[in-house]
């Protein structure tokens, strides 16, 4: 609890009534120039990654660079035990690099382990969760973002900030005012 | 003959129209009370009861499972040459039972089935603990506990290391990594509906425990859009993940010169099989589940229909796999083959086979009926037959192939004994105490996902274009008001 004028702020917030109100509201926060902004919602919504001008996630190339480790993790895990610390003649069938198809399996299953670990962390870590506490979280309404409400937040340390006035960043200023 | 065209276009069009995912123009926060409203509610009393029954069974069974370590495998009724018997035939059905959860979760998100949003969450939790009821087998029916862990790829203390050619090997692999990846991608679609949880919490305690588990979540789409691509590396990758599990289960069989198992139709078969006996039990769980919590707009009968088709359709291909197997032991003029496949048919076991087929091909093809399919007591019926089937199914390839091997001598009839029963009864109730406990405690439809697909979801949605403009607007601040 902090008396109103010691409180610093952590950015604007505005609640939309609906998917397409906040649909059309990112896009004209967007082409106005707004670096440090977010929409929030109970669910992703189609197209707003567009209509909020970011670009695909660079998860996925993190996770194939997990999934490239797990496939090498498997091949040193099975053949430097198999053709070098404890060779297994089975059926009298080579145990060399070359024996493929019976090694596969396990290669297959810790790609897949690993790429899943590298999915699982790498979304909290681009997120950087997990944050117990944001100052959105001391704005009460907020609490609704979870059910079904919609907020657009921009941030404070956005450049365009100190020139924000209520209202004009939402749409567009009609014409003939 | 124009008219009738004409009628017969308009009712096909009415049949065919995209019907609504959820009925009577549900709001989203009808669907948050709805559902977090399950975990949220005072414990009802039926709750207890079922908990407290599942609990006592759970207990016996992990009783049995004790009496089974401290006396040895012989306490159970497998012995040379049924070697294998109620413990694989108990593994390989419970982790075949996960496989609808995965199919639910990852095969119908990548296809875009929609619908797949009502039953994804209670199906993947499904999956979780029926695998958690299969790993208990492997590990309990080496007969020395003390030495499961030559299970795992590290050298023994005489320095020999497992076999990494082995069939055996990689369905520990295969399992321990569909059981984690089944975690997780469980975890990641719970976390938004965690942060519902926390946001609507009443008590300190819920919502601090919620929010712990939701890890800050706020829903932001910067969050969503890492997430979302998670979400569908997640689906791609569980896709062939359980394809490959129920294939490399089938390999521990293929593999062997064993007549009754060594054939290459196991993989695709052993697939299909799992995803049928996996929707059954999803039926036989989401039904009750219906009633109780009142689920009826979010979970329709549209969902049951769909799920029944696939029953069908999977039962069919199970039909057609036992089928081609007994023609091909026909087909292949194998004297010890054809004896197996005499036997699973007319041999001693001949019961435990038509049980099979009768539950698995012939009770499924009720579901070509469309009233059937909308007929809860039928869906619920076939369901029951379709679990009790596909554990027969098991019985009959590991037990039957075993107990009348090569050399006549030796064979030998198996009988399970009341810690087999027991055993396996006992996993029953550990799999539905976790899904009470699951039901009670954590939500059980994905409510985000199902908030996804309402029509006003859609930003190009026409009903909402008379809802311009603002609701609130206001300054958030780092210290608390």
């Amino acid at each position: 609890m902090s008396p109103p004028e010691r409180r610093r702020p952590f950015g604007i917030i505005a609640e939309f009534p609906s998917v397409s109100a906040l649909y059309r509201a990112a896009e004209e926060v967007r082409d106005q120039g707004f670096k440090f902004w977010d929409v929030h919602s109970p669910f992703p919504i189609h197209g707003m990654n567009k209509a909020m001008g970011l670009g695909r996630s660079a998860l996925g190339y993190i996770i194939f660079v997990g999934g490239l480790t797990g496939f090498l993790t498997a091949i040193l895990l099975e053949y430097i035990p198999s053709s070098f610390l404890y060779p297994l003649i089975v059926h009298g069938k080579p145990v060399n690099f070359f024996t493929v198809p019976p090694f596969f399996p396990i290669m297959f299953e810790l790609t897949i382990l690993f790429s899943a670990f590298t999915a699982f962390f790498g979304v909290f870590v681009m997120n950087r969760l997990p944050r117990f506490h944001h100052p959105l979280f001391n704005h009460e309404p907020f609490r609704r973002v979870t059910n079904d409400a919609f907020f657009i937040v921009i941030d404070s340390t956005d450049p365009r900030f100190q020139k924000l006035t209520p209202r004009t960043c939402w749409r567009k200023p009609e014409a003939g005012k | 003959m124009a008219e009738t065209d004409l009628s017969s276009t308009t009712v096909f069009e009415e049949r065919m129209q995209r019907r609504p995912l959820v009925l009577n123009n549900r709001s989203m926060s009808w669907i948050s009370d709805l559902i977090a409203g399950i975990p949220e509610a005072k414990t009802p009393l039926w709750w207890w009861i079922t908990t407290g029954i599942t609990a006592s069974i759970a207990g016996f069974g992990v009783f049995c499972i004790l009496y089974l370590l401290f006396t040895g495998v012989g306490v159970w009724g497998n012995n040379i040459p049924v070697a294998w018997a109620w413990g694989i035939t108990n593994f390989v059905f419970w982790i075949g039972i996960g496989h609808a959860g995965t199919l639910i979760s990852a095969i119908l998100f990548l296809t875009r089935q929609k619908w797949r949003t009502s039953i994804n969450r209670a199906s993947e939790a499904m999956t979780l603990f029926a695998v958690i009821c299969a790993g208990i087998f492997p590990a309990i029916h080496v007969g020395r506990i003390w030495m499961a862990w030559f299970l795992a790829p590290v050298p023994n203390p005489n320095w020999i290391w497992p076999n990494f050619r082995s069939p055996l090997l990689w369905d520990v692999f295969a399992v321990s990594t569909y059981f984690t990846v089944s975690v997780l991608f469980w975890f990641l679609g719970l976390v938004p509906d965690l942060a519902t949880m926390r946001d609507r919490a009443k008590s300190t305690a819920a919502r601090y425990i919620y929010g712990v588990l939701a890890l800050g979540w706020r829903g932001g789409n910067r969050q969503w859009l890492h997430y979302e691509l998670a979400y569908l590396v997640l689906a791609g990758i569980s896709t062939p993940l359980v394809l490959s599990v129920h294939s490399t289960v089938s390999f521990d069989f293929a593999t062997s010169i064993l007549p009754g198992w060594h054939t290459t139709i196991f993989p695709p078969y052993f697939v299909a099989g799992a995803i049928f006996g996996g929707f059954a039990m999803v039926l036989t769980l989401m039904i009750p589940s219906r009633s109780i919590f009142k689920l009826h707009d979010v979970f329709t009968m549209d969902h049951i229909d769909v799920m029944c088709k696939i029953l069908l359709l999977t039962g069919s291909i199970v039909g057609y796999a036992y089928s081609m197997e007994f023609f091909v032991a026909y087909y292949g003029a194998n004297p010890f083959e054809r004896f197996a496949f005499i036997n699973r048919y007319f041999g001693p076991y001949w019961w435990a086979s038509w049980t099979m087929f009768t539950c698995n091909v012939i009770i499924p093809q009720l579901m070509w009926v469309r009233a059937f399919r909308r007929n809860l007591c039928v869906v619920f019926f076939v369901a029951m037959c379709a679990n009790a089937g596909m554990w027969f199914e098991r019985f009959v390839i590991f037990v039957i192939s075993l107990h009348r091997d090569f050399l006549p001598s030796s064979w030998r009839m198996f009988y399970p004994t009341w810690v087999d029963v027991f055993t396996f009864a006992g996993t029953f109730g550990i799999f539905l105490t976790l899904f009470l406990l699951f039901v009670r405690f954590l939500p059980m439809v994905a409510m985000s996902e199902v908030k996804g697909v309402l029509p006003e979801a859609d930003p190009h949605f026409p009903g909402a274009s008379s809802n311009e403009g603002l609701v609130q607007e206001g300054i958030a601040t780092h210290e608390p008001a």
